[in-house]
């Protein structure tokens, strides 16, 4: 079993929402970023989400905009990140998911890529800008390295596009919780619990939910609902506000997530 | 030249395709199924072309340039005249269409994203005539160097959004329109102003622009017994090109599309996806892109704004890699002489995209023969340029 249905698989057991912190890659240093996934794995993440930044992340808001802009200023590549992954997977045993848009996937050769992500331990990837339609090659390229890929659903997907995304996915179904780019809000979308519930019609993978959770109340509205959260921005934010104690940040910030809907 | 008619997932060849997050993927389904009924709608057909008569000004003419052809020594050299459309560009048929489009699918907001901003006053335009809400954004850089179309556009009652982020030029617009899009599609139609975006888009782009190339190959058939030996158009996403190229594949015509080669290809600092970049993905399609080894998105310059854009339309990767068309490029300083020339030569101030293409047009014609014909797409004025050529000329 794969380190990632490993992890659903004990979070169900445990009736536990899991927790899957981001993080991007060389933010807020060029170096900081295997530590950074150590003391979130410490602190309550169940799943680490490593942001492989891009010039042009359409899909995201003014915080990933901004700390893929200072990564890659900083001299990050896709070659830096493989070995940061590689670094952190030294530390823990969590899942690791690339996230990053198709052109330096691409630039850096599909099989390629996916075969050094798995040689670095990571487990899986998630391709904002890839629609399953456009997915065949590089679904190919992932089962080859026994790497999951996993896509989205989003308020606006039709019934058409959520059988697409179910169909085309494994390790998880990355559920949409806005329509709109990435970024910490302060309320959850309403039509977020029926969207749930018609994935889950759809299919037996975990649906885990992200863009917009930042709260403590997000993840207590989220228990036995979704199988996940991804909380982004809103940890970048955290880190943000204190980057000479990126560490500490992340610990605060995911405990103080973790404290009261571990109950 | 039948496969230039995309597959249903929008591929020319390898090209295109739909590269966009899940959130606008039923817009775009939307998009195409009502652009798929439009095209066959003959109220909607009647619509653009009334408007496109009585709004646009169209026909444009197509004119011999006889001091240029007698300048340059060999071929005639003759202009379609896009100049003279309303709001001073070929972007005016694209917003039409996009616009008429929009209202039968009942959005009431429109964005847009500029460079030269002649695409945004064109939607801006178009958006006042029918009362819709608008909004452009737009580089800060180019608000800058093109400050009097930021006017036009509020003017017209369009908000113009300054884009701070990237390169601060048309890519980052581009990168901002696409995230409003996503935040706002249900009630949005996203006009982009290019040849460029995922699947319907530089179908629907091709179809609206492809009047210049009807046009222009009837008219030149009137006044010259023949069809051009070539057409010369400048390419930033390639609309204007695309819209005289696609009319003329089943004939024996060269066709030069003119990319930005900036302060020289070997600098770094241009403009040209074809001529200097290597497939990638960027807004919606996989196509030619000006990328590093790593796939991140280069800066591109241009003295041009219209083509300061590091990615090109999927057709003209197609149409290049099948050698259908020839891609060129043209640096700053050559589409500087050839405004200059231009003017002076034959009284018509040209924008310094369209620049581009007549100075290629130029060293072409004298190559050729006396009985040849070059066609350049004037694909736009250069009352809009008039404070960067005065910059530039000292
Ligand atoms: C006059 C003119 N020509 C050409 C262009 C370049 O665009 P395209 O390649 O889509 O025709 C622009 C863009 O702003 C323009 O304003």
């Amino acid at each position: 079993m794969s380190r990632i249905a490993a992890t659903f698989a004990r979070l169900g057991a445990q009736g536990r929402l899991g927790l899957i912190a981001y993080l991007t890659v060389g933010y807020p240093r060029l170096d900081a970023t295997p530590a950074l996934v150590e003391a979130a794995a410490e602190s309550g993440a169940d799943a680490i989400e490593l942001g492989i930044p891009f010039s042009d992340p359409l899909a995201d808001g003014r915080t990933i905009q901004a700390a893929s802009q200072q990564a890659l200023k900083g001299g990050v590549t896709v070659g830096r990140a493989l070995e940061a992954a590689s670094a952190a997977r030294k530390k823990t045993e969590v899942p690791l998911l690339f996230m990053t848009y198709l052109n330096p996937i691409l630039a850096f050769g599909l099989e390629r890529f996916c075969r050094a992500a798995t040689e670095a331990g990571v487990d899986g990837l998630i391709v904002p800008d890839l629609p399953p339609a456009e997915s065949v090659d590089l679904r190919r390229a992932a089962d080859a390295s026994h790497i999951d890929l996993v896509f989205f659903v989003a308020p606006t997907s039709s019934e058409t596009g959520i059988v697409a995304a179910c169909r085309a996915a494994t390790g998880f179904i990355y559920c949409i919780a806005v329509t709109g780019v990435t970024g910490a809000r302060p309320e959850l979308d309403p039509a977020l619990l029926p969207l749930i519930e018609t994935v889950r019609r759809h299919t037996n993978l975990p649906i885990v939910v992200g863009f917009g959770i930042s709260r403590v109340e997000h993840l207590k509205a989220l228990e036995g609902k979704a199988d996940g959260v991804i909380v982004a921005s809103a940890l970048l934010d955290a880190i943000a506000r204190a980057p000479e104690d990126p560490a500490g940040q992340v610990r605060r910030f995911l405990s103080d997530l973790r404290r009261p809907a571990a109950g | 030249m039948s496969q230039a008619t995309p597959d249903t997932r929008g591929r020319y060849g390898n090209y295109g395709g739909q590269y966009i997050p899940e959130t606008l993927m039923a817009a775009v389904d939307e998009l195409t199924a009502a652009f798929d009924a439009a095209v066959k709608d003959d109220g909607f057909r009647h619509e653009f072309e009334y408007l496109s008569r009585t709004f646009s000004g169209r026909p444009t003419p197509v004119y011999r340039a006889d001091r240029l052809t007698h300048e340059a020594g060999g071929a005639e050299i003759w202009f379609k005249r896009e100049d003279l459309c309303h709001t001073g560009a070929h972007k005016i048929n694209n917003a039409l269409g996009q616009v008429l489009l929009a209202r039968r699918m009942g959005k009431r907001r429109i964005i847009a994203e500029t460079g030269a901003g002649q695409h945004g006053v064109a939607v801006a335009t178009v958006c006042a005539k029918f009362g819709l809400q608008c909004e452009v954004y737009m580089g800060v850089d180019d608000m800058a160097r093109q400050a009097i179309n930021v006017y036009k556009m509020r003017l017209l009652g369009a908000t113009v959004t300054p884009v701070e982020s990237g390169s601060k030029t048309l890519k980052d617009a581009t990168n901002e329109a696409i995230r409003d899009w996503v935040t706002n599609v249900r009630t949005t139609h996203y006009v982009i102003g290019s040849a460029v975006g995922p699947h319907p888009y530089p179908l629907m782009v091709r179809e609206f622009q492809s009047v210049i190339g009807r046009e222009a190959r009837a008219q030149m058939l009137v006044e010259t017994g023949r069809l051009p030996t070539a057409v010369v158009a400048c390419v930033g996403g390639g609309s204007n090109a695309i819209g005289i190229f696609a009319p003329f594949y089943d004939d024996p015509v060269r066709l030069v599309g003119v990319e930005a080669a900036g302060r020289g290809l070997k600098s770094g600092a241009h403009a040209a996806s074809i001529v200097g970049g290597r497939p990638g993905v960027l807004h919606g399609s996989f196509s030619y892109l000006l990328q590093d080894e790593d796939g991140q998105v280069m800066a591109t310059h241009s003295i041009s704004a219209g083509l300061d854009y590091p990615g090109v339309g999927p057709e003209h990767a197609f149409l290049h890699d099948q050698h259908r068309a020839e891609y060129v490029s043209v640096t700053d300083e050559q589409a500087l002489a050839a405004f200059h020339q231009t003017s002076r030569l034959e009284g018509i101030i040209p924008a310094l995209e369209s620049s581009h293409a007549i100075a290629y047009a130029m060293p072409l014609a004298a190559e050729l023969a006396a009985e040849d014909l070059v066609l350049v797409n004037l694909s736009g004025r250069g009352d809009k340029d008039l404070d960067i050529v005065r910059g530039a000329s000292g």
